[in-house]
């Protein structure tokens, strides 16, 4: 037996390259709408083109005339194709107002893009001439699209219901009662803001794409969907269809990027499955662009009051929050959840008593429905505290980094209970934060802006900055439970070590752009001694990957990940429990090292992994009791969140002649604790990032006063490219999670939860000898120049 | 994203381009780099019956010495209007300007001659041309005739070429060491200009065109005279909008596109007489 040396390579925390880029790079990865199902029909979905109207009437012969269409369907004709209406599995409040919701409209639509009727032709071009030749006759009804409007119930959209409101969710948390009033009464300084989300549009570059391809007999139906949850999407489908569980396969093909507009069950989807089923042929449909703007889930859409009371010094005192959030025309599968998840992170990253009052009220509107969208309630909530802390910077006249300083959480502080009861693990803001200060040279360019902005300049320097708490990795079961969630947030892992020493990890994770096959066959390759390449992952498809929870929420890494890495000690374990068998010593005098069993202290009695696997695969000499084979499955419900943080800062030069804002400097500082590998983590927060600043500066779905998206294609929604963007410069603080054994946080929001707030804040810090202290967002040039005319004008007066 | 039911062919010359579209009339387009119609065309808000395919008429595409002018085949790509040497030297406004016209892709297919047809005002290459006091030689069955860029564009996206007429060259006089600008204000680098300036000047004579300052481009005739008659700049630009009458979309109210043109025709001219 050759002894093997103990390199002990260090995977975990290298810049491996992403296994994941080759085939995509050239174009052999293969997406839904890539996969060839010999006989498919297309299904086109005729949307509607008002807001809300009732149909009158639709007459559909002239497109069943056309030569290739087979059928042509109407709301009415599909009722019995439903088993339950589309599922919403986040009812916050028991009173909270849902109504029904199928996949095409009957009587009433009440968004620009509800489904009206469903086209199956042989060919994508019929199917698509057919949705021209289909009459239909609205009656218009005047469209809420205002969340004040909707509020007042002037007009109500789902007149069943008798208001607009779908639930009003408070959550006031009080040392002594009466507290927070007190507290707003007493301290000697107070601000109230009021902020816009404005709506966006998640524009995944692969648009949705859905085939559903039934078995011929006995009614198994497989769907290849570009989503992010395959495992909910299966029990999903089946109960709203009424299938059984065990009859539907969902499999994610590559899936190019979702950022939660497909963490959802969508109509198109069902369709797919109920025609398919019903015509006993495949069915496939795929997204256009303009579908994609109006009938994907949009994010954000919220009113945001907010208030802080602060003493003397500037401590906060107590925080008082009002939210009107717009759910759109319907609740999709977490739509009501998602101001829930921002409710805990108003106190942001702050040493704040418990003096909180939190009530969010979500209405319908005419226009598509909301859900979650990177970050999901926590950047809308860390731009209202760090915009307020702006604010209130102002009325003490002191910079806000020094505000920040005295009421960061100290270091020494954590683990520390919020005022909302959950617990932060860890952190160190004030760290994170003065390291971007350095990168930023802070000192250099206030100096640099001193010199630059003088009564008269028109190019304005400005810096500004955030820090951020990110609540993530979704999540402890029962936390969810108690939050009204209809799911948990384990994640299931299965680690199979074959018989050539071979690894095969199995995951509920659900990729779509996040590179968990790198990711996921580093922590295996370090737990088992392995070389990466020797690991495959195997996911996206629940005939493979049974049980799992998806991917959303920066949860992937925390949970899955860690799920992984528990599933490789139970692999571990066994083997250690057959090596001691064959080496003939005790099981604790072992140690497992670079893929080797030893006895601790004579290393020539030793047995690798590979003799192990071979062994177990062929059950020749296994301990008594010990099953053949080695594999173990986990499913793993972490005992708390992950709580990622960190602070970004730009510069920005606002060009004060025409409003344009051009950013000069990006730092980031993100603390994610442990890296499996920096180079994926810098891409999500550079990407993160970039969708912060889009909806600083770039982005907003606008409506105009009927209900109609007036920016529904990519030259109107303006998603902002490389030519456009900084170098964002990234930087790291480690403080490893004291909750899991990788010790890691999630990185997949951080972006986009520090970036937009940074963004606006050095706009305003640019403009302030202008008396500039508020910015819409997008800050488009044309908005900015605006403000500046309001802003001296003003002055003038 | 499906467009609707065409016919296709394919002309090798201009001259069987003319009798294909002579054969056809109205329900005709001529399809060059592809970069206007056929977005139009996959969201159906243009359905012509019959494509005619001009891409491969090889004697269209060269940029020439012509003594005063530059002749331009109307099938030459932006990416050749952009790098030619022979622009660079006697017309750099236009091939800077042609660096700006959508992205590297569109300006790899996208043709002058397509861009200028097509009489988009937000449009680089129309302003520029006219900025410049272009000719443009159109050819219809009766033979060649030349229209000047200043009685060319008729309205939002419509021009003086009839539908049985081709246009085959542009021709931009050489500028004579003119000082020049090329202003591109938008939001995206790839993007139509919310505002464009093209300006050119040489002591005191200067031209002026704006992009999307109106349904057609526009010459801002008052800045030249202006300037010709001894105006400061700042006072001239602030004629910009005199001949304009600019429209009000996402990104711009009328009155921030009129603002917006004064600044941007004050930096152009600033520039150009450096």
């Amino acid at each position: 037996m050759t002894i093997t040396e103990d390199k002990s390579t260090k995977i975990i925390g290298t810049r491996l390259l992403r296994r994941e880029d080759p085939p995509l790079l050239t174009g052999e990865a293969k997406f839904t709408n890539d996969l060839n199902i010999p006989g498919a029909l297309h299904l086109s979905v005729l949307r509607s083109p008002f807001a809300h109207a009732k149909i009158k009437s639709i007459d559909v012969s002239a497109a069943l005339k056309i030569a290739g269409v087979v059928a042509v369907y109407t709301g009415k004709d599909l009722q019995s194709a439903w088993a339950a209406p589309m599922p919403c599995a986040w009812p916050v409040t028991t009173d909270m107002k849902n109504p029904p919701h199928f996949p095409l409209a009957s009587d009433k639509v009440n968004y620009v893009g509800d489904g009206v009727a469903a086209v199956l032709a042989t060919n994508e071009t019929a199917s698509r001439d057919a949705l021209d030749a289909i009459d239909v006759q609205y009656e218009p009804l005047k469209a809420v699209v205002d969340l004040e409007d909707a509020l007042s119930d002037k007009n109500i959209i789902h007149k069943d219901l008798g208001t607009n409101k779908s639930y009003t969710w408070p959550l006031l948390v009080e040392e002594t009662p009466g507290c927070v009033e007190e507290a707003f009464k007493k301290s000697k300084y107070k601000v109230k803001e009021r902020y816009v989300q404005q709506r966006l549009i998640p524009m995944a570059m692969e648009p949705r794409a859905i085939a559903a391809v039934p078995q011929p007999f006995g009614g198994d139906i497989t769907l290849y969907s570009s989503t992010q949850i395959p495992h909910i999407l299966k029990v999903m489908s089946a109960l709203t269809l009424g299938i059984p569980e065990q009859q539907v396969r969902v499999v994610a093909p590559s899936v190019g990027g979702g950022f939660g507009s497909k963490l959802d069950v969508y109509a198109e989807e069902l369709l797919c499955m109920a025609l398919a089923r019903k015509h006993n042929t495949p069915v496939r449909w795929v997204e256009e662009r303009t579908e994609n703007t109006q009938a994907t889930i949009q994010g954000r859409g919220q009113i945001q009051h907010v208030e802080l009371a602060a003493d003397e010094n500037g401590k906060i005192t107590a925080v008082r929050v009002r939210i009107i959030g717009d759910m759109g025309a319907y609740l999709q599968l977490v739509t009501p959840g998602v101001p829930i998840l921002g409710a805990f992170l108003y106190a942001g990253v702050y040493d704040i008593p418990k003096a909180y009052d939190f009530s969010c009220t979500s209405v319908f509107t005419n226009l598509t429905p909301t859900d979650a969208y990177r970050g999901a309630g926590r950047p809308e909530a860390t731009y209202a505290i760090e915009m307020a802390i702006e604010a209130l910077a102002r009325e003490m006249k002191i910079d806000s980094f020094e505000l920040r300083k005295r009421n960061y959480i100290k270091k020494e502080q954590f683990p520390y209970t919020a005022f909302s009861g959950l617990t932060y693990d860890s952190g160190d803001h004030l760290l994170a934060a003065e390291k971007a200060a350095k990168m930023t040279d802070l000192a250099g360019v206030r100096a640099q802006q001193k010199k630059q902005n003088v009564p008269g300049a028109t190019r304005l320097l400005g810096v500004g900055m955030s820090s951020y708490f990110e609540m993530c990795g979704l999540a402890p079961s029962r936390v969810l439970a108690s939050l009204n969630y209809s799911a948990g947030g384990w994640e299931a892992a299965t680690v199979r070590v074959l018989p050539t020493n071979k690894v095969q990890v199995i995951t509920g994770t659900s990729p779509h752009g996040q590179g968990h096959e790198t990711s996921w066959a580093m922590i295996a390759s370090e737990k088992l001694g392995v070389a990466p390449e020797d690991v495959d992952v195997l996911h996206s498809d629940t005939a493979i990957s049974a049980l799992g929870l998806d991917t959303y929420g920066s949860r992937s890494l925390p949970v899955g990940g860690v799920a992984i890495a528990l599933a490789c000690d139970k692999v571990i374990e066994k083997a250690k429990l057959i090596a001691a068998h064959q080496l003939e010593c005790a099981a604790e005098d072992l140690q497992f090292v670079g893929g080797t069993f030893s006895v601790k202290g004579s290393p020539d009695r030793a047995l690798p992994l590979a003799a192990i696997a071979f062994g177990a695969f062929t059950a020749h000499n296994l301990p008594e009791g010990c099953e053949p084979n080695l594999e173990a499955q986990v499913s793993y419900d972490p005992p708390n969140f992950s709580w990622p943080f960190g602070t970004h800062m730009c510069v920005v030069e606002v060009d004060t002649e025409t409003g344009a804002v051009k950013i000069l400097k990006y730092i980031a500082v993100d603390d994610c604790g442990n890296q499996i590998n920096p180079l994926i983590v810098e891409g999500q927060v550079h990407g993160g990032v970039v969708q912060g600043i889009a909806q600083a500066l770039f982005e907003e779905a606008v409506y105009d006063e009927d209900g109609n998206l007036k920016s529904s294609n990519l030259s109107e929604y303006l998603v902002p490219a490389a030519s456009d963007l900084p170098s964002i410069t990234t930087g790291h603080t480690v403080t490893p999670s004291p909750t899991n054994q990788l010790g890691v946080k999630g990185i997949g929001e951080a972006g986009t939860i520090g970036a937009a707030p940074t963004v606006i804040t050095a706009i305003i810090d640019a403009l302030s000898g202008l008396g500039v202290t508020t910015m819409a967002m997008p800050a488009s040039p044309q908005t900015v120049w605006k403000t500046i005319q309001e802003a001296t004008r003003g002055g003038k007066k | 994203m499906i467009p609707a039911a065409f016919d296709y062919k394919r002309a090798s010359s201009a001259a069987e381009a003319i009798s294909l579209v002579s054969q056809y009339g109205s329900d005709a387009k001529f399809l060059a780099g592809g970069h206007s119609l056929l977005p139009l065309m996959k969201l159906r808000l243009a359905q012509p019956a019959m494509l005619i395919d001009i891409g491969r008429v090889k004697d269209l595409s060269y940029i020439k010495d012509a003594g005063n002018h530059i002749a331009i085949g109307a099938l030459t790509r932006h990416m050749d209007v952009e790098t030619s040497k022979v622009l660079r030297e006697h017309a750099p406004l236009l091939s800077h300007a042609a660096g700006h016209v959508g992205d590297a892709q569109v300006r790899h297919r996208g043709t002058i001659g397509g861009s200028i047809a097509h009489a988009d005002p937000a449009s680089d290459l129309p302003a520029t041309t006219l900025a410049l006091g272009a000719t443009y030689v159109v050819q219809g069955p009766k033979g060649q005739r030349e229209i000047a860029a200043t009685k060319f564009y008729k309205g939002f996206l419509e021009s003086d070429l009839a539908a049985d007429e081709m246009l085959i060259e542009i021709r931009v006089p050489k500028m004579q060491g003119a000082g020049w600008s090329f202003q591109k204000f938008n939001r995206r680098a790839q993007d139509w200009a919310i505002v464009g300036v093209a300006a050119w000047r040489r002591k005191g004579e200067a031209g002026v065109a704006l992009v999307n300052m109106g349904s057609t481009p526009i010459l801002a005739t008052s800045v030249a005279t202006a300037i010709a008659k001894g105006a400061s700049i700042s006072d001239a630009a602030a004629m910009a909008s005199n001949e304009a009458d600019p429209q009000s979309d996402l990104n711009a109210s009328t009155d921030y596109r009129k603002h917006l043109a004064s600044v941007l025709v004050r930096r152009a001219l600033e520039a150009a007489s450096k």
